[in-house]
């Protein structure tokens, strides 16, 4: 009886490992991404996260794109040219059709363009604020009128704000389109069940079908590394994003795995309460002298070695590397103990220098925030570090509610959007109230700047003045989009913005 | 009985009430603007914000706030996810069946293993049967449950390439591929509660051996099995019934590691976000049918009190 009961357990065994184990989507071209979060809403006029736009890559095609340089190239558009320096002419490709087989025309992008610059509750709207007017001239034709010249401006158009909706389904929709989203893009949506899947299919009208190979797409959010990992390792998914450095060696012996690690175009940096509340009133917040010195006492390259694998990019900017407005020759200070102790005694400031490092309670910036502490603890100064929960740690933040801040930036193609919020004495992200009317006059005329060799000696000109005078933030690292997928899939282009574009993708 | 029914029942209304203002009156003291957090990258934007707070009522004071919610939910709408703006009814639907045959499949494990465990424990007690039992308790209820899923994780799916490792399919769409998805959870749910209910087993079937009764019936010459199973085990089953009605509402509630190393989109992983992402409404929404659970499973439990023990029904 028990012998029989042993080899029915073996036989379930069995059948459980055939029929039920992680089955390859082998017969048809089924691609499944494994996304570190949940998407929010799937409408580009009031979509938020970054996880949100990697979905957006298959549904929603937009006017431009950027490529592997980070330049800006035609989408849903064929081309532009600048009629004088506020007024840009778009013209459009034809015989595009949106997923309701409505056709994608001048009319479509106007109506796009406004609705993302007017709809009630558009997240769109900030970047799209320089916008005067956006009219038809012919149905492939576009005009749009700036306020004032905008050397931004271009780039906006290749992520959310530049993304094209159905006229008639948002109209119909309204402010549920984003439960059953219409675009332009390769694939249509099919289904979304929250926290479990999104489902899109390939759309048999596509502009450009000959660069799509896939049939269907699956994106599921694992938020859990270990699981994000588990899951390609055994073939449950074939594409898993934004995996951490110590996944790369953790594979690196998978013959059925390929790492690929992209410079992102962000940064991870420290924001010092300047002048917002009575937290910035303290010999920190007030001597730039001081500010040095903790910069001086900070190793950027050996606290990227500890925590994260020597995988980052140690910097003193804002602008990574792989983009044209990087000024190569502002790199960080090499760390100066020595130095760091006498612009202390320099300051009259009494040592121990108390400093309160707000970190959010993740356990590799943790991690920062105590080799951080260490360091600087050779130089002088006592840090405590006060692990925050994300949402407690923004509000705390933009409330002046903390002396240093650890914090990251996802990033823009263009320079503008790395730094005129955070640094701008009008900055709508400038937590640390950080102001000099030198630093405001070189951002606003970066802003408008279209030659780029000009445009870069302002960013260069204004490193000099916020980052080495006035010590107003300190930028510690780039860091690196890491993925990892399956040998079987081909074709996939890394881009600095770390979004998976479709185009291209095959699965062998 | 009926009026009992009836008495019990009509308590559940003010029970509720009250629970709803502590619900909504607990999530106001947690740190973090939910318009900041709504604002993404756009959080610095004064006018950004005011859009938000006006659109979700959040610059009303909080008996309005609270008058608005109540009202509606009374009425069956518990308002929408502010952050992917899809009803709270209908993610409640959708995630409840998921957490339910999770839950399920954990008890039944559970009581699969924790009731012959404890029964055979105190049937043998101070014997190596009783030791081991004991050990596997003690294993089950101290494993950290993301701990234990890892490690199967590890195991199943990526060295064996048995089961996936995350995921989930409804019963209703592929009955065998809901069985593998939701397996390795249920274990790893289920194991805590086994050694609980194991402990449980043992002390009341202890209990109830050492009663009169028991010696009676040992004395009228009946089989061990029969004083066992017949007498012993249905005393000692109403504390663990009990126990079980309340780790049962646990599990329902407290899936949440276990839902978010799975991946398993249900209560648990659902609250969690929400409450990461300050999603008031889906907070509220979720604790409320939470409760609601609960109290229904404390219902149940006095119900079949009532069906195990004659006794009580003569009360």
């Amino acid at each position: 009886m028990r012998r029989h009961f042993v080899a029915a357990a073996m036989a379930v065994g069995v059948a459980l490992g055939t029929g039920l184990a992680a089955q390859p989507a082998a017969a048809q071209q089924h691609l499944r991404i494994a996304l570190r979060e949940d998407p929010d809403i799937l409408d580009p006029t009031l979509a938020r996260t970054y996880v949100g736009r990697i979905v957006f890559a298959s549904l929603c095609d937009k006017l431009f794109d950027i490529n592997e340089q980070l330049e800006v190239v035609p989408m849903l558009a064929t081309g532009y040219r600048w009629e004088n320096p506020t007024t840009l002419i778009i013209t459009l490709r034809e015989g595009v059709r949106f997923h309701d087989g409505e056709r994608m025309d001048a009319e479509a992008v106007v109506y796009s363009l406004n609705r993302h610059a007017s709809f009630q509750g558009s997240f769109r709207r900030s970047e799209l604020t320089g916008i005067e007017k956006v009219e038809a001239v012919d149905p492939l034709t576009v005009r749009i009128t700036l306020r004032a010249p905008s050397a931004a401006f271009l780039s906006v158009l290749t992520d959310r704000s530049g993304m094209i909706l159905s006229p008639r389904a948002a109209e119909a929709a309204g402010r549920d389109f984003g439960l059953r989203p219409v675009c332009a893009g390769p694939f249509r949506f099919v289904e979304r069940v929250a926290q479990s899947r999104i489902v899109v299919e390939r759309f048999a009208d596509y502009w450009n079908p000959s660069v799509i190979h896939l049939d269907r797409i699956t994106y599921l959010p694992i938020p859990d590394n270990n699981a994000r990992i588990a899951n390609v390792q055994s073939g449950a998914v074939e594409f898993a994003e934004r995996m951490e450095p110590d996944h790369v060696e953790m594979v690196a012996r998978n013959n059925r795995l390929r790492v690929v690690q992209v410079p992102e175009l962000g940064y991870q940096g420290i924001t010092y309460n300047l002048n917002n509340g009575p937290r910035a009133q303290t010999p920190f917040g007030q001597n730039p002298r001081v500010r040095e010195a903790f910069e001086l006492a900070i190793d950027r390259a050996a606290i990227n070695q500890v925590v994260y694998s020597g995988a980052y990019t140690p910097t003193a900017q804002a602008v990574p590397p792989a983009n044209p407005f990087h000024v190569r020759d502002f790199q960080p200070e090499a760390r100066n103990v020595a130095r760091a102790r006498q612009l202390l005694r320099e300051a009259g400031v009494q040592t121990p220098v108390r400093v309160e490092l707000t970190v959010p309670n993740n356990p590799d910036l943790r991690q920062v925030g105590e080799v951080i502490q260490a360091m600087v603890r050779e130089a002088g100064f006592e840090l405590r570090i006060n692990a925050m929960e994300f949402a407690s740690s923004l509000q705390a933040s933009t409330r002046g509610e903390f002396e240093t801040f650890l914090l990251g930036w996802s990033g823009r193609v263009d320079p503008d959007g790395n730094i005129y919020t955070f640094v701008h004495s009008r900055g709508p992200a400038n937590d640390g109230r950080y102001s000099n009317p030198e630093a405001d006059r070189l951002l606003d005329a970066a802003r408008v700047e279209l030659d780029a060799d000009r445009r870069r000696a302002l960013y260069a000109e204004l490193n000099q003045v916020s980052l080495r005078q006035d010590r107003a933030r300190m930028y510690l690292w780039h860091r690196k989009n890491i993925f990892i997928h399956s040998t079987r899939l081909q074709g996939y282009v890394p881009v600095p913005d770390g979004m998976i574009r479709v185009q291209g993708l095959r699965l062998n | 009985m009926g009026i009992w029914l009836l008495r019990r029942v009509g308590q559940i209304i003010p029970t509720l009430l009250i629970l709803s203002v502590m619900i909504f009156g607990l999530q106001q003291l947690m740190p973090g603007d939910p318009a900041l957090i709504l604002a993404g990258e756009e959080r610095g934007d004064e006018q950004v914000l005011a859009q938000i707070r006006a659109e979700l009522r959040l610059d009303r004071s909080l008996p309005e706030q609270y008058w608005a919610w109540i009202t509606r939910v009374i009425q069956g709408d518990f308002g929408f996810s502010w952050r992917i703006r899809v009803p709270v009814s209908e993610l409640i639907l959708e995630k409840l069946p998921v957490t339910f045959q999770l839950g399920a499949m954990a008890f039944i494990i559970a009581v699969l293993i924790g009731v012959p465990l404890g029964i055979l424990s105190a049937v043998r007690k101070d014997q190596p049967a009783d030791w081991a039992a004991n050990g596997a308790a003690l294993f089950g209820i101290s494993m950290p449950n993301f701990w234990l899923g890892i490690l199967m994780i590890l195991l199943f799916s990526v060295q064996l390439g048995w089961l996936p490792p995350s995921g989930y399919v409804p019963l209703t769409e592929d009955p065998w591929q809901s069985l593998a998805t939701t397996i390795m959870p249920a274990f790893v749910l289920g194991t805590g509660v086994a050694g609980v209910l194991m402990r449980h087993t043992r002390a009341a079937m202890l209990g109830a051996m050492s009663q009169d009764y028991v010696r009676t019936a040992r004395a009228k010459g009946l089989r061990e099995r029969v004083v066992v199973w017949k007498h012993a085990l249905r005393n000692a089953l109403i504390p663990v019934v009990t126990l079980g009605t309340i780790e049962f509402g646990r599990l329902l509630s407290g899936a949440v590691l276990t839902e978010q190393i799975f991946s398993i989109p249900g209560f648990g992983k659902l609250v969690v976000d929400a409450v990461f992402n300050r999603d008031y409404p889906v907070v509220q929404g979720v604790v409320l049918a939470t409760a609601l659970i609960f109290v229904l499973l404390s219902l149940l439990a006095d119900i079949l009190y009532m069906a195990i023990n004659p006794r009580l029904r003569r009360a």
